[in-house]
């Protein structure tokens, strides 16, 4: 499985909602994201893709909308 | 000798704006000059801890030398090596002054600590970071005078905006485009002139002409059920505009001075009161704080709760955490069973707020949400806030037990 369907997975499961349609929303603004999913996020990404991403890695502006995250993860792993 | 409260009267802003105008020009021409900066951040210092308060003035210098050692002690061990014991012992060491500054007067009958000094708080917030930061290894290049400029940035140095020092480092090592400085200092001197309807209109209207009326009016009307009455419903709704107006326009001065010197010192207020929940709350109001509060203490602890397994579900993690932070975050305001209540409340309004939330999410299509909804929800969290500060102001410690 490639990084994109892994995390749009992810995010599916940690936010109980479809993200793929809107890949530019910005998921604290919406509600679906905040800090618990943010670390759940991490976690996730560490057990299922192996990347590690330190908490104070994680700027919030950074890591706002699945697009963003994508971008991130596929420029960590 | 002169000594000033940081921003409390009209010769401060005068000599504020006299000091800032070489490097107003320097920074239009495209030079910082560090010295000049270290200089002046020098001046206002001694303004601010010099003459009678001098005693301060020497606890901040020991203290400054304490949590150099510390956090250039630990990038030197970080280094080579990442033990996590280590790491837990430095930071204890680190906040062990704030500790002992904030424990005194509860266990010394009031009695402040030799070792305080105005901003203590905020420095100590300042070091933390920089040393969790060291251990995640996203700081790998501390830099003693770096860090340095970053604790003992005059504007920001008494009450916050807590700055993190990646971000601080990158403004300090830089100088803005002059259309881009232009546009600080724009912002910069707009920021001053809200502060000064904030802070000396405003917070004096309510906190000194009316306050002390209203405390007096609760004070006489005691005697009915917990002491309540209507002045004190009124002392509530009093102290909480006092306690913004006051606070927002002291952060306006020190991000406004901040954006003048070319560094952009983030925000601590955006418009509070028009949250719809706690939660969105706490991203509004006090922002560098509780943003301090979430990243290093809350994120932290629900990520070691999870890799460890504590609970089983993640919802109870998010519960628990949420109330260990803010007990924290009452704990810092000082040891008194009100700062501590008010920790509590708003950590069982999170949880509340958390709660509803998901509800809300589960049952969209039976949850009504309209233009009605909102204001209620605007208006319940203003009334909900209020009451905690009247909670944190203490009055309800004098009347019910002084």
């Amino acid at each position: 499985m490639d990084i994109k369907a892994t995390v749009l997975a992810i995010l599916s499961d940690l936010t109980g909602n479809d993200v793929s349609g809107a890949m530019d929303d910005n998921l604290f603004d919406s509600g679906l994201m905040d800090s618990m999913g943010s670390v759940q996020l991490l976690l996730q990404l560490q057990s299922e893709l192996g990347v590690n991403v330190p908490v104070s890695e994680f700027e919030r502006s950074e890591w706002d909308t699945p697009n963003k995250i994508v971008a991130k993860v596929e420029s960590l792993a | 000798m002169l000594s000033f409260e940081p921003y409390g009267n009209p010769t401060y802003f005068a000599l504020l704006g006299v000091a800032l105008l070489p490097l107003m020009i320097g920074l239009l021409y495209g030079k910082r000059s560090r010295l000049y900066e270290t200089l002046i951040s020098i001046f206002f210092l001694v303004l601010t801890f010099g003459g009678p308060k001098w005693t301060q003035g020497v606890a901040l210098i020991i203290y400054i030398l304490y949590e150099v050692a510390l956090t250039w002690g630990y990038a030197v061990y970080r280094r080579h090596k990442n033990s996590g014991p280590f790491f837990y012992v430095m930071v204890i060491l680190a906040i062990l002054p704030l500790t002992i500054v904030k424990v005194t007067p509860a266990v010394e009958n009031g009695q402040s600590s030799l070792i305080g000094f105005l901003g203590v708080s905020y420095l100590t917030f300042r070091a933390v970071q920089t040393m969790m930061e060291t251990r995640d290894g996203t700081l790998k290049d501390y830099n003693i005078m770096t860090f340095l400029q970053f604790m003992l940035f005059f504007p920001t140095i008494s009450s916050g905006p807590i700055d993190r020092y990646r971000r601080f480092e990158a403004d300090y090592r830089s100088v803005p485009d002059r259309e881009k400085y232009l546009g600080m200092v724009q912002k910069g001197i707009r920021y001053i002139f809200v502060g000064f309807l904030y802070k000396f209109i405003l917070a004096y209207y309510f906190g000194t002409m009316l306050m002390p009326k209203l405390q007096l009016m609760a004070m006489n009307s005691r005697g009915g059920f917990l002491d309540m009455s209507w002045p004190v419903i009124g002392y509530m709704y009093c102290y909480s505009a006092d306690l913004f107006f006051d606070f927002a326009g002291y952060s306006l001065f020190a991000v406004g001075t901040s954006y003048i010197m070319g560094i952009e010192t983030p925000m601590n207020f955006n418009q509070p009161w028009r949250s719809p929940n706690i939660k969105d709350f706490w991203n509004r109001w006090h922002i560098t704080l509780s943003f301090w509060f979430r990243d290093f203490i809350y994120m932290r602890l629900v990520f070691w709760f999870m890799k460890h397994k504590v609970f089983k579900k993640p919802t109870t993690t998010a519960n628990v955490t949420y109330i260990i932070n803010m007990l924290v975050m009452g704990f810092w305001h000082g040891v008194t069973w009100y700062y501590i209540t008010y920790g509590l409340f708003h950590g069982v309004a999170l949880v509340v707020n958390d709660t509803w939330l998901r509800y809300k999410k589960k049952h969209r299509a039976s949850v009504p949400h309209n233009r009605f909804t909102q204001w209620f929800a605007i208006f319940l969290t203003a009334n909900m806030v209020c009451f905690s500060f009247l909670i944190f102001s203490g009055l309800l410690d004098k009347l019910w037990f002084q």
